[in-house]
């Protein structure tokens, strides 16, 4: 008895959890998007028309991705990334060039944007290539070419220049240390983000004279035979240059208003009426919610259209003005319960294929929902990337469901597998 | 361990967020304030203050419409023609930055008063060429419109409120009227009314898009409530007048209520002064006249040595002591000595008993009273406290609770109050002798003279003096309705109320009498002192005077004070006397008293202490 119905193995709450946020997310973009006079909610002209006609487009995508046979996407995934690869160049010839930034196709009233197709393609080579018996992340030359996997698109999307996109890719990162990257990776990403951040707040030789002592403590405290001078030299030395080389990254290489972005972040007096506005409105919509928020369409900072491109990365300040912090952690909640339950199935898989990209789909996600509502709160400085499933667009939303969904797919089809 | 981490990450993120979320949302309510200064525009109208009226219903302050021009500095657009906001409302351009820079210290996103109180003519131009002038409006309030020239001490006026009460009633918002001093501050409240809230979405262009929440928060103004005086504005007209050119005050009360029928002070000013664009001109100038003090309500604020009139308490507080009675007598020889050297000076001499020494108003006689009523008791002290808790129960001392911002509590001694002033002891009834005929340590106000007078015509009790009579839909505080009776016995009245009756037909107010109307008054003549340069300088007496009338069925009772005017029959006398007929009659017919009076003043007496020049006192 070969391939059993699919329909059978869905795990069913999964598109469950989908279902709810993709009907929430249109929720909010009615009411972050209504205007003043009364239109049938099929109305194109809207935004929330079009998102409506967006959703219903996702119903024969998703029975496509079900209904395809399972082994196409590890069996085509180069072509896929190859496919994917070449939309990302051609932006350069054909794209569309929208407040500086050229990453969409335009047909029409709608677009394409191919960085978002351009993450399932990523998250499909890399399975297919670690799924592989003979790979190993443990082997310096597999971790090379797994990093150039990730580093091809994301030099692309850099030249867009797209940060927020990007930034999305190194989420991939978790997934291979799922796979047996080495923690040093992590640890080193680690050190590296805290040492950028401690540079914008401390002196250099202040933060070297604690890096120091850490580092002596370290050195007295492990066991004679690991005790390396030279070593721990090299390391101080890598380190004192990385921390030197940030603020002149902070200072020569970020683009003033990314520069704003992070003295925002960090409470720095920036002019109300540019970078901090967004942030300060995005404040006062999501803080003015109290516990229960001001009812469903009710919020007077989504009315008044106060916070810039509600509807799309800033969507979820509706959640928090109109629902309050009850409905904030509603949705807070059904994220996290899709993430954990992604990584529940990827554990049980039976492929090596189908665990790592379900891995991946997970990082994705889950990168995604905390860089976006992160910058909201003022966690994290402002980069434009959407709310999976929540914020308005054609592309990001074939893009989540499909990654989603080959992922049940592959889910259901594990019982043909041996 | 690798497959914890990313479930790890996850959950540690989700918490992160929360936590920021719980600190955003609920913890920090900074948000809803700037939700509400961003998104909602309240629109504020202001209701017609209640009217104001006499005792007899005839209308003493009413409304006219006045216009305040508004700034709200976040509405104010960079290309703003200054210079011609400044010609069409004739302003200087430092008077425009100056308001502007005040409205935004108050608040970007509020609407604050940039030019006040304008007259429809006066913004006419501007209003044409308003839609140019984004962040500028035109809110309407009304202003007082006085019908007469007269109390404004009772009326008091209104202002902007102030910053202190913007922070402590949240009612008030700035460029709000309310009351100040007289009845406009004591019934605010009832006077103001309420105004009307709107609430309007604004989006973020600062367009309005519609009322917020379908305005269900929004409000109606409502009328502010009228209210009625007990004042008899014709009496008070009156004794404004009859004031002419002197100094003093004039306290009419009805003894059967407590009402307050005149309340006059001299001098004064005309309440339309505190109106409209001169308002704080004009206050700055009544402010600045500190001789004068037309401000100062010397009717309740005033704290004046009562003189003779507090023979009356003192014979009082005698008899109810039991150590005189009505036929006891004492011998005067011009004066009273109380100790080697020390003598107190009267006009009198003979054998009176308590009803000659009213009406003749003998010093010897009452300084005898007072000596026995101290030293009655084992230690003065204890003689002093009872005769002062005699005095309290008049009220005296003590605020007396009248709806009319609060004045001054007066002085009446306690042995406490000696204790301090001779820490070795050693005082006794002779130390203190002067306050038997009330010079000394006492002082009183003329509303507590005119309130005491009420309590001598009650023959024992008195209520609250009040100025309310009637508040539209409402009622006047139960605390005016009740009788405040005093320590001592209704039968001691009737003898001292003869003597005073005696004033008038034997006494030191011969010569003023009315035909058909019996008055009970005394005189007052009370030495005063003043600082001159540094020196304790004597003045010229006040000239005082006590009275009610009729003897039989009081209507009136009245205390007068006139600064510097001599002996009480001098000025006071007549004073209080065509008080007395033009309520009780309606006409005067003691016109050589009211012609001199009306055209008579103090004026040469009061310049010769600030001439500089030496002067003599007391002709």
């Amino acid at each position: 008895m070969k391939n059993q119905s699919v329909s059978n193995n869905i795990d069913w709450l999964t598109v469950l959890l989908y279902s709810i946020l993709v009907v929430m997310g249109w929720m909010t973009i009615y009411s972050a998007s209504l205007p003043t006079e009364t239109t049938s909610i099929f109305d194109l002209s809207q935004i929330y028309g079009k998102q409506l006609l967006f959703i219903l487009v996702t119903i024969p995508l998703i029975f496509v991705v079900l209904t395809v046979d399972a082994k196409i996407y590890e069996k085509y995934a180069l072509i896929f990334y190859g496919a994917s690869i070449v939309l990302l160049a051609g932006l350069f010839v054909f794209g569309k060039t929208i407040k500086g930034q050229t990453n969409w196709y335009s047909f029409g009233s709608f677009g394409l944007q191919p960085s978002e197709f351009a993450k399932i393609a990523t998250a499909l080579v890399l399975a297919k290539f670690l799924s592989d018996v003979q790979i190993s992340l443990k082997n310096t030359q597999h971790q090379l070419i797994a990093f150039g996997i990730i580093a091809l698109p994301v030099m692309l999307i850099m030249m867009q220049p797209d940060a927020g996109s990007a930034m999305i890719f190194a989420a991939l990162i978790l997934a291979l240390y799922r796979d047996g990257l080495p923690s040093w990776y992590l640890w080193t990403g680690v050190i590296a983000i805290v040492l950028f951040f401690a540079s914008l707040f401390l002196r250099l030789p202040f933060i070297l004279l604690i890096v120091l002592g850490v580092m002596l403590i370290h050195y007295f405290l492990s066991r004679r035979a690991h005790r390396n001078p030279i070593l721990y030299t090299l390391l101080f030395i890598a380190i004192a240059g990385f921390t030197y080389s940030t603020g002149f990254v902070y200072d020569n290489v970020l683009e003033p208003h990314q520069k704003d972005r992070i003295d925002v972040l960090f409470g720095e007096e920036v002019n109300q009426q540019a970078e901090g506005y967004n942030l300060n409105q995005s404040l006062i919509a999501i803080g003015s919610g109290g516990w229960t928020g001001k009812g469903y369409l009710e919020g007077t900072q989504t009315k008044g259209g106060f916070v810039p491109e509600q509807h799309t990365d800033y969507i979820f300040t509706t959640v928090g003005e109109e629902w309050g912090f009850s409905g904030a952690i509603l949705v807070i909640g059904i994220f996290v319960t899709l993430f954990i339950r992604i990584i529940y199935l990827a554990e049980r898989q039976k492929s090596s294929f189908s665990r790592t990209y379900g891995y991946c789909v997970a990082s994705i996600l889950f990168m995604h929902f905390f860089v976006n509502i992160a910058m909201l709160i003022r966690l994290f400085p402002t980069i434009g990337v959407p709310l999976p499933f929540f914020s308005y667009g054609g592309s990001s939303l074939f893009a989540f469901t499909i990654l989603l969904f080959i992922f049940i797919k592959l889910d259901a089809n594990k019982v043909n597998e041996w | 361990m690798r497959k914890i981490l990313l479930p790890a990450l996850i959950i540690a993120a989700a918490l992160l967020i929360v936590a920021r979320l719980f600190y955003l949302q609920v913890l920090d309510d900074s948000y809803i304030k700037k939700s509400e200064n961003n998104a909602i525009k309240i629109k504020y109208e202001y209701p017609e203050r209640g009217y104001i009226y006499d005792r007899n219903g005839k209308l003493l302050v009413a409304n006219q419409p006045s216009y305040d021009i508004m700034v709200t500095p976040n509405e104010m657009e960079k290309d703003l023609d200054t210079m011609e906001v400044c010609r069409l409302l004739n302003v200087t351009k430092g008077y425009f930055l100056e308001r502007v820079e005040k409205a935004k210290v108050y608040s970007p996103r509020l609407p604050s008063v940039f030019l006040s109180q304008l007259s429809k003519k006066d913004f006419a131009a501007f209003q044409e060429k308003i839609r140019r002038f984004k962040g500028f409006d035109i809110v309407k309030r009304s202003l007082r419109d006085y019908q007469v020239n007269a109390a404004a001490n009772v009326f008091g006026y209104i202002g902007q409120v102030g910053e202190a009460t913007i922070a402590k009633n949240p009612y008030y918002k700035s460029g709000d009227l309310i009351g100040r001093q007289g009845v406009e501050q004591v019934y605010e409240d009832v006077l103001r009314g309420v105004k009307g809230v709107q609430y309007i979405q604004k989006d973020r262009f600062n367009r309005e898009i519609g009322s917020f929440k379908d305005g269900i928060y929004d409000t109606l103004a409502v009328k502010g409530r009228d209210i009625t005086l007990t004042l008899d504005i014709e009496l008070q007209k009156y004794g404004e007048a009859l004031m002419f050119e002197k100094r003093g005050g004039i306290v009419a009360l009805e003894p059967k209520s407590g009402e307050i029928l005149a309340l006059v002070t001299a001098p004064t000013y005309d309440p339309a002064l505190l109106v409209g664009r001169d308002r704080s001109k004009n206050y700055r100038m009544l402010e600045n006249d500190t001789i004068g003090m037309p401000l100062f309500d010397r009717g309740l604020l005033a704290e004046y040595p009562p003189g003779s009139p507090f023979k009356i308490l003192t014979g009082l507080i005698g008899l109810q002591e039991e150590v005189i009675n009505e036929n006891s007598a004492f011998t005067c020889h011009h004066g009273f000595s109380y100790g080697r050297g020390a003598f107190m000076r009267c006009h009198d001499s003979g054998t009176n008993r308590l009803h000659e020494g009213i009406y003749k108003s003998c010093n010897t006689y009452f300084a005898n009273t007072f000596k026995l009523t101290i030293d009655k008791y084992t230690k003065p002290e204890y003689g002093v406290n009872a005769w002062s808790s005699h005095l309290k129960s008049f009220g005296l001392g003590d605020f007396l609770g009248y709806d009319l911002p609060p004045g001054r509590k007066g002085l009446i001694p306690t042995s406490k109050f000696y204790k301090r002033f001779y820490p070795n002891g050693g005082w006794r009834s002779s130390t203190i002798i002067s306050n038997s005929i009330g010079q000394g340590e006492v002082l009183m106000t003329p509303i507590q003279l005119a309130n005491m007078m009420a309590t001598v015509a009650n023959q024992g009790y008195y209520y609250t003096p009040h100025i309310i009579k009637k508040i539209q839909d409402g009622k006047i505080d139960p605390k005016f309705t009740g009788k405040h009776y005093t320590s001592i016995d209704k039968q001691y009245f009737q003898p001292v109320i003869d003597g005073l009756y005696d004033v008038y037909n034997l006494g030191t107010a011969r010569g003023l009498g009315v035909p058909d109307i019996e008055i009970c008054g005394k005189t007052g003549t009370a030495e005063n002192f003043a600082k001159i340069n540094g020196v304790r300088t004597q003045l010229t007496d006040h000239s005082i005077f006590v009275a009610f009338a009729p003897r039989h069925d009081p209507k009136i009772a009245i205390a007068v004070f006139v600064e510097n005017g001599y002996w009480g029959a001098r000025w006071a006398g007549p004073i209080a006397t065509l008080m007395i007929e033009k309520y009780l009659k309606g006409t005067i017919t003691r016109k050589d008293l009211e012609t001199k009076m009306l055209t008579k003043g103090l004026k040469q007496e009061y310049e010769k202490v600030i001439s500089g020049q030496p002067f003599r006192i007391n002709q």
